[in-house]
């Protein structure tokens, strides 16, 4: 247990997060770079998602007559509530102070704040794109929680606790074990994961047609810093389930102690973990069509049942084996 | 020994034999004769067996005794009737144009085939291939209840492939956790399906684990013995496939399906004896699915518009009535029930016999229809009333002494359940009288002539009945005992 | 909370299980004909990893020849049978409707916690690593009967009840590692028959309804009775 006074484990802390949230950019140039390559096409550079966020920071901003004063708070709001969730989760090591709040239902209850928050503005100007995409939003999210929250506790019953912190310890301690209710809730964080986050196969992160898009439908009236802390927002939920999936599941490499050699190795690793994940899933949005909107929820069903199934097996093949 | 690998070699081969004889005419012929040479060696089992008591052979895969073997008998004796009854009435339908040859040459097979399925049910002591042999014997049947290839007769054979097919599913399920059970207890668990096994340490099989396989297996053998609500395949495969089909599959289909259900049931009895706080709990069950379906039955029997559906309804009504009388138990319960599956076998197979005949002359099967038989054909018209007599327990038939015994043994422990059991006969009785008179009397329709009819099995299968009634042979008492004794544990004799 | 003392093979074993189980779920949701057929092939095919895994955890040889049997009838030639009819019948497209997936989809796993309830007595008298398989096999049969319940066209219920086998089966495997081997070979037998036989009913149901859909086998329903009664086709002059 972290000594919660402890001044190096705070300021660790802190540098965790503060990597956490200047990292978030880089992984998606990765993930671009990745889908470009895959695409055969010139890749971008890895940095572009920073040049990108730090013009738009540099931009006017324009603020539609209609908006009220949430529309101008939303952006901060949001933003701040991702950057709270990603400083509880543990990144490069575990027994940081911030543990003590790392709970999974805080986690969960910290991004459907930030969610809420976007959906109200972008309902609050009043155009019919941005009610449009809250909407479909939403709808993503009311499926998308259950199966989450679901799989959340099917891992929290294995290792009986829901603090993420004690959870990798104890995942840590027992080594490689071929858990029949891990195997499913993995498959269903990872599809919730991608509804969350906005990609393909349920939503297009760089397209603007009308018939398909829900992310960027909610901030399409957005501009100058106040797009930038949305995108960032955004690039920083994307980098959350990444770790989150990442630490859980393949928790080996985690420093868990605060010495300098193991956390360089848990930055490494976590960095070889990410590397991999974005590799995973931009094969799969190369290899999947986007879908009708109206089949996502086909897909969420799917993942709420991956999770069921993850809760029975646990049930029935883990209790009392 | 040599008598049991007879019984079981004969009608096997006569399957593979009939299934390349091209002519009809003769298949028929060596259908009969197959039959009747299974009949003999089944009799010399038999006496074998009354001889020298139950025997184990061919290393343990067979064990007769007296339960099985009377059986076995009943079951050669009623496949030899309905063949020769078989024989013209199928000749009848090729002339009809209802058949082709080749459906013919799948009929005699297949009624070998299946005669040889229920014979090995019988005889196995491997409750596992009493399992394979019962599937078996769905498989050989489902194609004959299709055998005219109406829509109708497809439908009804659908119904009772998978109907069937699901239930013994469930019955598989139960042989699996029976195995466990036993598997948990054996040294060598391959013996664990063995039932003599099996019986010789029934006092050591878990019984919560037996019980819940009990429960599988009355759901699996009690879906192919017609008990209620598992029922709806009976009525439309016997309303549908030919009518010798309908007569075995009700004189003996059901009995080995029953058969294999009290097997299992003297295992779980054995278990449960004196541990858990529920020892009847196999009787419990069967007394409630037999009691549901004997009344059930009865009641549907009134609101029949198809002859040998009504008559099929009239076989779940009695299969009701054993599965009862077996789960009451107790000697006098058990002997009724052992008298009782003997002559509902001889009777019902005989109704049918005669069905077909009486579906001959009216040339429909709408009990609306088929008037004044006994105006038209007197020998039909009499055996088709008779018969009925005899199946709804009037006294001289040998089923009034059946069901007097089981009233008797209900009423010493049950006393309640014999109003139950009264209303259900009178309602049964009632249901079938209203629609059997006018068919017999009344005034027969215009142009109906009589056909050939060959009444020979139906008047042996009715005399035997109410030979019984009136005297049952001291061998035959004697022979029921001794069964009676390995089911109930004594003898009433 | 022991199941980490297992052995990474038994892991494996439970892990099959769970992916048997899941596939009866897809088999559940499948929509398109062809799709179950695979859905299904892939079932029969991980029942039969999983026999053979156990038939290496245990040292149990005769169960490798299980597993062979398995592969070969339920993952390749039943499916192949069945999808050669499919192809037969013309109806490789055909998509079929569930009534109220979600509803079907909460039966099922009221099912799976139903057959847990049930094995539990079971599983305690066991002393197998595999006994906690005991409840996912009861729940696949059952689940076999719950797509033969809600389904319409014949060849997907033909598919529930092998799928239905494959469970039976599989509880064999894993509670007592496999029946004797007379009457494993005797259940196979019987399946194969069965299929054959069922290929033959597609092809007489198709020429008496003109399709596949069970639905329309209804002349038979006891509620029709009263209004017309069933008669024999007129004898031919």
């Amino acid at each position: 247990m972290a000594d919660y006074l402890n001044l190096q484990g705070w300021l660790l802390a802190l540098l965790q997060t503060a990597l956490f949230v200047t990292a978030a950019p880089l992984l998606v140039g990765w993930l671009r770079l990745l889908k470009a390559r895959l695409q055969n096409r010139r890749a971008p550079a890895l940095t572009q998602p920073y040049r990108d966020l730090s013009k738009l920071f540099r931009k006017e901003v324009i603020v539609a007559d209609t908006a009220s004063p949430l529309f101008r708070a939303a952006p901060y709001i949001v933003f701040s509530a991702t950057v709270v969730t990603a400083a509880v989760i543990p990144l490069i090591a575990v027994h940081l102070p911030t543990a003590a709040i790392a709970d999974v239902i805080v986690l969960v209850g910290f991004l459907a704040l930030a969610r809420f928050f976007l959906a109200l503005a972008g309902l609050d100007v009043g155009t019919a794109f941005g009610g449009m995409g809250s909407s479909r939003e939403m709808t993503i999210a009311s499926l998308g929680e259950p199966a989450m929250l679901m799989a959340i506790f099917t891992l929290t019953m294995t290792a009986q606790s829901t603090n993420l912190s004690h959870a990798i310890d104890f995942l840590l301690a027992q080594g490689l074990v071929l858990r029949p209710s891990f195997m499913f809730a993995l498959l269903a964080l990872l599809l919730v994961a991608v509804a969350e986050t906005g990609r393909i196969p349920v939503d297009n992160p760089t397209t603007h047609l009308e018939l398909t898009m829900v992310h960027e439908a909610m901030i399409l009236e957005y501009s100058g810093r106040h797009l930038a802390l949305m995108e960032w927002a955004a690039q920083l939920k994307l980098m959350i389930y990444g770790v989150l999936i990442a630490n859980i599941f393949f928790p080996w490499g985690i420093a868990a102690e605060l010495t300098p050699t193991a956390l360089l190795l848990g930055l490494a690793v976590i960095v070889l973990k990410l590397m991999l994940l974005c590799a995973v899933l931009a094969v799969a949005e190369t290899a999947l069509a986007k879908m009708r909107l109206f089949r996502v929820p086909g897909f969420l069903n799917l993942a709420f049942l991956f999770a069921l199934l993850g809760m029975l097996s646990h049930v029935i093949l883990e209790v009392g084996a | 020994m040599n008598a049991l690998f007879a019984t079981l070699l004969v009608p096997l081969l006569g399957s593979m034999l009939m299934a390349v004889v091209p002519r009809c005419r003769i298949a028929g012929w060596l259908n009969v004769a197959f039959a009747a040479t299974t009949t003999v060696t089944s009799v010399i089992l038999a006496l074998e067996v009354l001889r020298s008591g139950p025997m184990l052979s061919a290393g343990k895969f067979f064990y007769i005794d007296a339960f099985n073997v009377y059986l076995v008998v009943l079951t050669a004796f009623v496949a030899t009737t309905t063949a020769i009854f078989s024989r013209p009435y199928m000749d009848y339908e090729l002339g009809r144009g209802r058949l082709n040859s080749r459906r013919m040459r799948l009929y005699h097979a297949m009624y070998q085939g299946f005669l040889f399925t229920m014979l090995l049910a019988l005889s196995t002591n491997n409750l596992g291939i009493l399992w394979v042999a019962l599937e078996g014997a769905t498989l050989a049947t489902v194609l004959l209840v299709s055998l005219y290839r109406t829509p109708e007769s497809v439908e009804a054979a659908w119904k009772y492939f998978i109907l069937c097919g699901v239930g013994i599913a469930q019955a598989l399920f139960g042989t699996v956790l029976l195995y466990f059970a036993a598997a948990s207890v054996l040294t060598v668990p391959e013996d664990g399906l063995l039932w003599t096994t099996l019986h010789g340490i029934a006092g050591q099989l878990d019984p919560t684990v037996m019980s819940i396989a009990f429960v599988f297996l009355l759901v699996g053998y009690g879906t192919k013995v017609g008990l209620v609500p598992l029922h709806n395949w009976l009525p439309d495969a016997h309303s549908e496939g030919p009518t010798p089909m309908s007569a075995v599959l009700s004189g003996l289909l059901l009995n080995v399906a029953l058969y294999a259900v009290v097997r299992t049931k003297m295992l779980v009895d054995g278990a449960l004896h004196g541990v858990s706080n529920m020892p009847q709990l196999a009787g419990y069950l069967m007394m409630a699915f037999g009691l549901l379906s004997f009344l059930v039955a009865g009641l549907f029997l009134h609101r029949q518009r198809d002859i040998k559906r009504m008559f099929s309804y009239s076989s779940i009504e009695h299969m009701g009535l054993m599965t009862f009388a077996f789960g009451l138990g107790g000697p006098l319960a058990t002997f009724a029930a052992l008298l009782h599956m003997t002559l509902h076998s001889l009777v019902k197979s005989a109704i049918f016999v005669t069905v077909g005949h009486a579906t001959h002359i009216a040339g429909t099967q709408a009990i609306d229809k088929i008037r004044g038989l006994i105006r038209t054909q007197p020998a039909v018209g009499w055996g088709l009333l008779l018969g009925t007599a005899a199946i709804a327990g009037f006294p001289p038939f040998g089923l009034f002494v059946s069901e007097f015994l089981l009233l008797v043994a209900t009423m010493e422990s049950w006393p309640w359940l014999t109003v139950a059991l009264l209303s259900g006969l009178a309602i049964a009785f009632a249901g079938l009288f209203r629609n059997i008179h006018p068919m017999v009397y009344g005034n027969q329709p215009e142009g109906q002539l009589p056909v050939q009819a060959n009444m020979l099995p139906v008047y042996l299968h009715l005399l035997l009945a109410l030979w019984f009634g009136l005297a049952i042979p001291a061998v035959l008492a004697h022979w029921f005992d001794q069964a009676t004794q390995l089911i109930a544990g004594k003898g009433v004799l | 909370m022991n199941f980490a003392q297992f052995t990474l093979q038994e892991q494996g074993v439970v892990i099959l299980a769970a992916l048997v189980l899941f596939a009866s779920f897809s088999l559940l949701a499948q929509t398109r004909i062809i799709a179950s057929i695979h859905a299904f092939a892939w079932q029969g095919a991980l029942v039969a990893a999983a026999t053979a895994l156990v038939a290496f955890v245990a040292g149990q040889p005769h169960l490798y020849l299980s597993a062979l049997i398995t592969l070969a009838l339920k993952a390749m030639l039943i499916p192949w049978i069945l999808h050669r009819i499919v192809v037969k019948l013309a109806i490789t497209r055909e998509v079929e409707t569930v009534v109220n997936p979600a509803l079907v989809l909460l039966a099922a796993a009221a099912l799976v916690a139903f057959s847990y309830y049930v094995a539990l007595p079971v599983e305690k008298l066991s002393t197998l690593a595999t006994r906690n398989t005991i409840a996912i096999s009861m729940a696949v049969v059952l689940l076999g009967m719950l797509i033969m319940v809600t389904r319409r066209q014949a060849i997907t219920q033909v598919v529930g009840f092998m799928s239905m086998e494959n469970g039976l089966f599989f509880a064999a495997v894993v509670s007592t590692h496999g029946m004797p081997m007379v009457v494993e070979l005797g259940v196979a037998f019987d399946l194969l028959v069965a299929t054959v036989i069922f290929g033959v009913f597609f092809f007489q149901i198709r020429q008496s309804i003109e399709s596949l859909d069970v639905d329309r086998l209804s002349r038979l329903a006891e509620s029709t009775e009263l209004d017309e009664a069933v008669e024999p086709e007129e004898p031919r002059e």
